[in-house]
């Protein structure tokens, strides 16, 4: 769906015997019209090279997030694999993995699937930030890849090293000294996701 | 150093001219030693030797004694055990300490001698602390919610006033308080002045609790601001008690409504004026630098005696005049200047916010003022904590009717419970007049006890309330690395969201305001240097680097596309023989070690490289077990020292005691550096059409950096990267180094038309989470050298040289082979030889 396909989808909005139900239907995402129409005004205002598609390059014109370490990790999570482009629809499928988790939702939707802002789901988000060759394991080198970003310079690379060692050794119990995803799960347990991981905006 | 002992100089300076005069409001009796000087001349016999003068160093003896002696109490607060200070708010101790050195006092002299009379808290204590607040206001934040501060702000507070004046009228009139010669006018006045949260109270509270940085910026704009609408509503309730009851009729209301309007708005314009006023001053100040930074002390208080003197709201000429000067200034004045106001900003915020405090404590021990009233005081207790909690609820009702994100209940509980009342409301009471108000001293005392129960009371019970109501989020500590790694990870995810999803204040207002000011005001306000420099930084640095990029592959297409990139190894090569043969010539031990990094590298064996760099922190995991409790601590520790704080954890707190900005502004220079080399090894890769081969050139880089940490004689030498660093960089180092002086001649306004940023991307990778991977750290020497802040672009040249010599011999090494002489081969030659 280009351009054009999401103009008519926002014309959807205006008609009067269209109500919540139908739009969802329509949208994938579960998302207030206010919200949708502020986000796609967005979108918009990303797209500069108006092709109704945001490219890396939109993304990086982003200023804050030059200074975000994990900006250009997170900019590569909007653009599914093997694709450089993304469109409405992906844009408001990341985002989705940040609404904060309702509580009558935990126990709705068992019917439809998992919905992206389940806890899996974004911490899925979050490992694959570290796994950059999508094997669903964490190895030591994508891990100090990681702590390298998010660490000052002061530190050395035999600290971070040995950190990333004990990380892997805390998490690991298979001992294949990798991160696996269901570890990844086990291990972050106890850390409230449903909450860091949701911005009050999308609510 | 030199510039360290001007600041102490002149933070004494500053301290001594401004408490100076504070003795006459602070003693009662300072008057009454005089003239003391002819009674000594005549009992004059012969020539003394050393005479005893105290008369003439009296007052200000006094006064920097009391000073020192609230430096003291803060001193030794601040000492006291962490348990202590822990439960109970620093304000609260100071005035506690208060209580003790008032109970001195009264035992010395057996009547109250010192205390906060209203002249000192209003020209003397307050006006810099207002300053210091609005002075290091986050603006955005402020404007972008200015709408909900000012509905807290004033209609709030003038909610608090009717109600509480109201219903304690209505209480007196039902006999409640027995008899008390006070009437409906009279009760609105007590109102207005205990209406107000007063800003140093609640700073001094809020900075100890963590809240989400709108509650953050609700709270402080609303409590800087009613201090100015609660100055003005005492003032008209004033006028209408000296006018009399019968006397008001429906046009002095309006006119006191009008009077109102008047006096806060034209408080909020003159501030205004005295801003644009300070930033034109500053522009031209170029050659007085080393008093510059006095102007913005002297123009905030004649702001504030300006408003005074008009009968304006000085309080809000104040603040205003802070927070539009602010940008100007800091953009005008010498680097220098603005380090010297920030720090004395805060030297005498935080001394009079202690002064504050600890005279608080001190004016209760007087017999004088206490006039106990259970009922009075009772249910103006009562009515201050009840109405505070309902008009709060009641307007952040209709407020978010309006707003996008709903301020939630957990938040307006923290709110309403945030209304401290403080020293403002003491000044006001203590300067209400006894002819027309016969119960002045009740009123006192009412408004000392409501001052205590909130400073101290609720101070105290405030972190342990928050604690409770997020009762999830602090249930649980980061226990493990990973934990504390992955919520790092998640700040930093969350904040990039935000950022990509767009302010939420971002819309056509916004973007207007934005476009006018960039256009006339910064034109009149800002001196045309500081103009040029501002932060166009990113869209500048992003273009800069792009035209490195064009350099690039131009060249490279030049040249042939691969073969540059084996000239490059060949030089590394190159390099590395000869600096082997140097180093085998001066320091042959160090070759042994090298030659066993050499070996261990193979296996990649990353705790036991380099030991005896860093030898306090050479964690080897397989070591003793008893060893591994210490290490577990270690890593903790330099994972909680290191990691990059989020954006969210440290922007737009305001903290009158602590200023971090340098370091969170280092931490963004280094990560936006990062950043946007990652991206240029990203776009030129992808340019080139090549994938680096890392594993041919890593081992080289390797070798070199540890040759080179290790041979740096004076041991500075850290390691950076060698993990991360990627063949990428190498090659990248040495190349900008040839084409550095191209680009400087070239400069930031000229642009390839043809190289703009759409050109880019289609040839990127194709796996999104392969994409650009490796972030490298710019090596610490080129960091100590070349500092640059985000407001003096006119760095920008040098730091661009910071970002691209991550490897600064390897591009030394290149100028050799090339014969193009350069700062830094100069300044890297005498760590060789």
């Amino acid at each position: 769906m280009g351009l054009q396909g999401w103009r008519n989808v926002l014309a959807l909005k205006t008609s009067k015997n269209n109500n919540r139900a139908a739009w969802q239907r329509a949208f994938p995402v579960p998302l207030s019209h206010s919200q949708i129409t502020r986000l796609y005004s967005r979108f918009h205002s990303l797209d500069k090279g108006e092709n109704g598609a945001l490219s890396r390059e939109d993304f990086q014109r982003i200023p804050e997030l030059a200074i975000n370490p994990l900006g250009d990790r997170i900019i590569n999570a909007f653009f599914p694999e093997g694709e450089d482009q993304a469109n409405f629809r992906g844009f408001m499928r990341t985002l989705a993995h940040f609404r904060p988790v309702e509580d009558n939702e935990k126990n709705k939707d068992l019917t439809s699937g998992e919905p992206l802002n389940s806890r899996t789901n974004k911490l899925l988000f979050a490992f694959r930030l570290y796994d950059l060759d999508r094997d669903d394991k964490i190895s030591r080198d994508e891990l100090l890849q990681v702590l390298r970003m998010m660490v000052g310079v002061n530190i050395s690379d035999e600290q971070l090293g040995s950190i990333a060692d004990r990380t892997i050794q805390e998490a690991d119990t298979n001992g294949d000294m990798c991160i696996s995803f269901s570890e990844f799960i086990k291990v972050l347990e106890k850390v409230d996701v449903e909450q860091k991981m949701s911005i009050r905006f999308l609510h | 150093m030199a510039s360290s002992l001007y600041l102490c100089l002149l933070r004494a300076v500053f301290l001594v001219c401004f408490v100076n005069p504070l003795i006459q409001g602070l003693s009662g009796d300072a008057n009454v030693v005089q003239n003391p000087h002819h009674e000594l001349e005549e009992n004059l016999t012969g020539l003394p030797i050393v005479t005893f003068k105290w008369h003439h160093v009296q007052t200000p003896y006094l006064v920097i004694i009391w000073v020192f002696v609230a430096g003291l109490a803060k001193l030794s607060v601040i000492e006291l055990n962490h348990h202590v200070t822990s439960v109970i708010p620093e304000s609260g101790l100071l005035i506690i300490l208060g209580f003790i050195l008032g109970g001195i006092v009264w035992g010395a002299d057996k009547a109250q001698t010192f205390k906060l009379l209203p002249p000192t808290f209003f020209y003397y204590l307050l006006p810099q602390i207002i300053l210091d607040a609005s002075y290091f206001m986050p603006n955005k934040l402020f404007f972008s919610n200015l709408g909900a501060i000012l509905i807290y702000a004033i209609f709030g507070t003038c909610w608090n006033a009717a109600t509480v004046g109201l219903s304690l009228w209505g209480c007196y009139e039902a006999g409640a308080m027995g008899n008390l010669d006070i009437g409906l006018l009279q009760f609105l006045l007590f109102g207005s002045l205990i209406a107000a949260v007063d800003p140093v109270a609640v700073i001094a509270v809020f900075e100890e609790v963590h809240v989400n940085e709108v509650l953050f910026i609700l709270v402080f704009g609303e409590s800087l601001l009613n201090d100015g609408v609660t100055v003005v509503l005492y003032n008209v309730f004033d006028a209408f008690v000296a006018l009399g009851g019968p006397k008001i009729d429906a046009a002095e209301i309006f006119k006191g409504i009008f009077s109102f309007v008047v006096v806060a708005f034209g408080g909020s314009f003159l501030g205004v004026v005295f801003a644009i006023l300070l930033s034109l001053l500053t522009r031209c100040t170029k050659h007085i630098q080393i008093i510059e930074a006095g102007f913005v002390f002297v123009v905030g208080y004649l702001a504030y005696l300006t408003a005074e003197m008009l009968s304006l709201s000085a309080i809000l000429s104040i603040t205003f005049c802070g927070i539009c000067c602010q940008k100007y200034v800091n953009a005008n004045m010498d680097e220098k200047s603005v380090t010297t106001v920030r720090h004395a900003m805060k030297v005498l915020a935080n001394g009079s916010e202690t002064m504050i405090f600890v005279f608080l404590g001190v004016t209760a021990i007087d017999t004088e003022i206490w006039i106990w009233n259970t009922g009075f005081i009772l249910l103006t207790l009562l009515f201050v904590f009840i109405y505070r909690i309902i008009g709060v609820f009641l307007l952040t009702w209709m407020l978010n009717k309006f707003r996008l994100v709903p301020i939630e209940v957990i938040d307006q509980v923290v709110m309403s419970y945030g209304g401290l009342r403080g020293a403002v409301a003491y000044g006001l009471a203590a300067m209400l007049d006894e002819d027309k108000i016969p119960e002045k001293n009740l009123m006192i005392s009412t408004t000392l006890i409501v001052v205590y129960f909130t400073v101290i009371l609720q101070g105290l019970t405030m972190k342990p309330l928050v604690q409770w109501l997020k009762v999830k989020r602090a249930a649980h500590s980061d226990l493990k690395l990973i934990e504390k790694l992955n919520n790092r990870a998640f700040d930093h995810i969350l904040a990039a969201v935000e950022d990509i999803c767009g302010r939420i204040g971002d819309n056509w207002w916004t973007r207007g305001w934005n476009r006018f000011e960039e256009n006339y005001i910064s034109w009149l306000l800002m001196k045309p240097k500081a103009r040029r420099n501002r932060d166009y930084l990113f869209s500048i640095f992003h273009k800069l680097n792009l035209e490195d990029a064009v350099n690039y592959v131009s060249e490279g297409e030049r040249q042939g596309s691969l073969g540059f990139i084996r000239s490059d190894e060949a030089a590394n090569v190159d390099f590395k023989k000869q600096f082997g043969s140097e180093f085998t010539d001066v320091m042959p031990d160090i070759m042994v070690d090298m030659s066993n990094y050499e070996l261990e590298i193979e296996n990649f064996s990353a705790t036991s490289i380099v030991k005896d760099t860093i030898p306090s922190v050479s964690l080897d995991i397989h070591g003793q077990d008893r060893k591994n409790a210490v290490d577990d601590i270690n890593a903790h520790h330099l994972l909680q020292q290191h990691l990059y704080r989020s954006r969210k954890n440290h922007r737009h707190k305001y903290s009158r005691s602590h200023f971090s900005i340098n370091q969170s502004e280092d931490e963004v220079q280094e990560i936006f550096q990062r950043t946007m080399r990652s991206r240029l090894e990203s776009f030129k890769s992808a340019k080139m059409g090549v994938n680096p081969a890392k594993k041919i050139t890593k081992h080289h880089k390797k070798e070199l950096t540890h040759k080179m940490a290790n041979g740096h004689p004076d041991g500075t030498g850290h390691l950076y990267g060698d993990e991360v660093d990627s063949a990428v960089g190498s090659e990248t180092g040495a190349i900008r180094g040839t084409f550095m002086r191209d680009t400087y001649t070239v400069g930031a306004g000229i642009e390839n038309p043809v190289f703009l940023p759409d050109m880019d991307s289609p040839t990127h990778s194709s796996l999104p989470w392969l994409m650009e991977t490796e972030a490298v750290a710019p090596s610490q020497r080129a960091q100590r050298r070349l500092p640059w802040t985000p407001n003096r672009l006119r760095r920008l040249a040098p730091m661009r040289i910071s970002t691209c010599s991550t490897d600064s011999f390897l591009m030394a090494d290149l100028e050799e082979h090339e014969e193009q002489p350069q700062t830094d081969h100069e300044e890297i030659r005498p760590a060789f030889d």
